[in-house]
């Protein structure tokens, strides 16, 4: 297996605070995945994602761009990163200048990357992009960003990154921000550029619901850590961890069967949270042991690890690598 | 039904726009019963959050109120003068804005800034049964009492937008508002407030409107829901009817373009964008993204009507869906 990005005991903090403690994952080149990545707010998603970008450093550990150190690449190394890894951020509204017309944010990268050699190749690149996210480049091009829907901002992100031709898109929370009808449109056009272009894609976000309709893999984090990931269809339709199971179980669903808020509660163990498994405090079925260490991974199955002591009769993960728990979670080329 | 406690008829809000008139509520109609918990739904410019700020004729220029009459418990508030509208205002009809949690002022303690509420509509309470009642107060919405001597920034997300569900519900009021109040949270965190907001409703006996985009939270949440598209009301039903049987085109795109935790397949979007509010096509408005639209659907806006069962529906081939 090829390695495109690793990252290799990776942790971040800011002076006291730990933003994400320890993780490793790697995304492979050959066989695309779309990876998801969900947690709550300050649940260290996005660190991982700003560190997978390169845009944070890592303060433990490493993150390796086909085996070497992302933050000690020669600049030959670090121009074919910027082009293999693509960003999508959140918010549609601030990434653009609103004094140029949104063709700058297409025609950059061709030229940054010496994409093209004439303009009409140049201008053809950027229309089949366009195309290739569902816009028509004539509704679209010479526009400025105001003129544009959020939606159709967020598809122009998502055409820019194409453009490029990545192996790898990181988006985070791509969605958060359009229209729930608009949700699907956008997240079926990553999901299309991953099967027909075979880009892989890390998708940031705290929907559930969306991660398992397009993912194939999921990373469920909590504060600062990963507690439960593997192949995403298992853990949602028979979560392990408490957390995954208290986050399942908070999505309000679309149908008459009523018990969302009548479970609604909020359960204290009495346990404080010092040294021990961060979810202690709200964990419904913690034990004695848990205030004790932070528990390590368990691989439950071959396509499962879960950070929690109900599960310490499973081996533990060796050196905590998820590479080898994800390896098996790409779906088969096309689906039905 | 009992005696609606809230009555919107024929409401009409327009925004003055250099390029058009914006008509952002078109002749909404609705009534709440009490205990009742109403919610609208509909894409962001659909003219939700704007019926909600004109219900509290809390709508200021460019925008305008064009006519429409809303009763609270059979009194028209467009013949109060400004001061008793105010007065009413928190005390009647209470609001929880959206991002409501960043408008808590950050240099003032919780307890002072219920403390305020009271103040301004004429509670005139003594330091100690003032203190009291904001420490009555407080458990209500789940909150510890001495959160009342915190600032904002002490709290977290879902503890800010409890303290604002406590400014809103401290004088009792018959309606209570909210603009997508758990939109900034996550939904661990939705849960417990959306159970927290239906218990001070029950325990109140206050009606709930609940403005947002969410039809799994309004599934879980609502009793009735009204769906809006384009600034008008397109179909009105029990929440059960909804999930089950939409009637309405938008309405079934709607609940079809949420992501299911059941099965897995492929999203499905509405296609096109929501219109222009200064620009209509003619007709239906939702015609041009319509499955199902025909020929008089371009030519002709459907009004509401009943179908013979407890909702209404504006869409002319309503008798021809499943």
């Amino acid at each position: 297996m090829t390695e495109l990005l690793r990252a290799e005991h990776a942790g971040r903090t800011y002076g006291k605070l730990t933003a994400l403690r320890d993780v490793s994952v790697a995304i492979d080149q050959e066989r695309p995945s779309i990876l998801a990545v969900v947690g709550e707010s300050g649940s260290g998603k996005t660190t991982l994602a700003r560190m997978l970008l390169g845009l944070v450093a890592p303060t433990t550990g490493r993150v390796l761009y086909h085996g070497d150190d992302l933050h000690r690449l020669g600049s030959e190394a670090r121009m074919a990163f910027r082009r293999d890894v693509q960003a999508i951020f959140q918010d549609p509204y601030e990434v653009y200048n609103p004094f140029y017309r949104v063709d700058h944010v297409l025609t950059t990268p061709v030229r940054k990357f010496r994409l093209a050699r004439t303009k009409a190749e140049a201008r053809g690149l950027i229309e089949t992009a366009l195309r290739a996210v569902g816009l028509r480049p004539e509704e679209i091009l010479g526009r400025f960003p105001h003129q544009l829907s959020g939606g159709q901002r967020q598809r122009i992100m998502v055409a820019r990154a194409v453009l490029l031709r990545p192996k790898l898109i990181v988006a985070d929370e791509p969605v958060s921000m359009v229209d729930a009808s608009l949700r699907a449109t956008i997240l079926e056009t990553l999901r299309t550029l991953h099967e027909d272009l075979g880009i892989s894609i890390v998708y940031i976000t705290h929907d559930l619901a969306t991660a398992y309709q397009i993912s194939d893999a999921i990373l469920v984090m909590y504060r600062a850590a990963v507690v439960e990931a593997g192949a995403i269809a298992p853990i949602v339709e028979r979560p392990a961890h408490p957390y995954t199971k208290l986050l399942i179980a908070s999505i309000p669903r679309v149908s008459t069967e009523r018990s969302w808020m009548s479970e609604a509660t909020t359960t204290l163990s009495g346990l404080a949270a010092t040294g021990g498994c961060s979810f202690i405090d709200r964990c419904p079925v913690a034990m004695a042991g848990c205030a004790d260490a932070v528990p390590p991974l368990y691989r439950t199955d071959a396509d499962r690890a879960v950070a929690c002591y109900r599960h310490q009769a499973s081996p533990e993960l060796v050196a905590a690598d998820l590479g080898d728990v994800l390896a098996g979670c790409h779906r088969p080329a096309k689906r039905v | 039904m009992s005696r609606a406690v809230l009555e919107v008829r024929d409401l009409r809000v327009s925004y003055a726009h250099p390029l058009g008139v914006v008509r952002a509520v078109d002749g909404v109609s609705f009534s709440l019963a009490p205990n009742e918990r109403f919610g609208l739904a509909g894409e962001s410019g659909s003219g939700k959050s704007t019926m909600a700020l004109a219900i509290l004729r809390m709508i200021h220029p460019p925008g305008h109120i064009d006519g429409g009459r809303v009763f609270l418990d059979g009194v028209e508030l467009s013949a109060l003068d400004r001061e008793a509208m105010r007065r009413l205002r928190l005390a009647g009809i209470a609001l929880v804005p959206q991002g409501s949690m960043n408008s808590l002022n950050p240099v003032m303690r919780i307890g002072q800034q219920i403390a305020d509420a009271l103040a301004d509509h004429g509670e005139a309470l003594s330091r100690p049964v003032l203190d009291a009642r904001i420490a009555d107060l407080l458990p209500t919405v789940g909150l510890r009492p001495d959160v009342a001597s915190m600032y904002p920034h002490e709290l977290s997300g879902g503890m800010k937008q409890r303290a604002c569900i406590a400014i809103a519900i401290c004088l009792r009021p018959r309606v209570i508002i909210a603009d997508e109040p758990t939109s900034a949270l996550d939904v661990v965190v939705q849960r417990q407030v959306m159970a927290t907001l239906a218990r001070v409703q029950r325990d109140l006996g206050a009606a709930v409107i609940l403005v947002g985009h969410d039809m799994g939270l309004m599934a879980q949440f609502v009793d009735r829901l009204g769906i809006m598209y384009a600034g008008r009301l397109v179909e009105v039903a029990p929440i059960g009817a909804i999930v089950t049987a939409p009637r309405h085109p938008y309405t079934r795109a709607l609940v079809a373009s949420l992501p299911s935790l059941e099965h897995r397949g492929r999203l499905q979007g509405i296609p096109g964008l929501a219109p222009l509010l200064r620009d209509l096509p003619r007709g239906c408005a939702f015609h041009p993204r319509c499955p199902i639209a025909g020929e008089r659907c371009r030519q002709e806006t459907p009004a509401l009507r009943s179908l013979g069962t407890d909702g209404t529906v504006a869409c002319h081939a309503a008798e021809a869906t499943p």
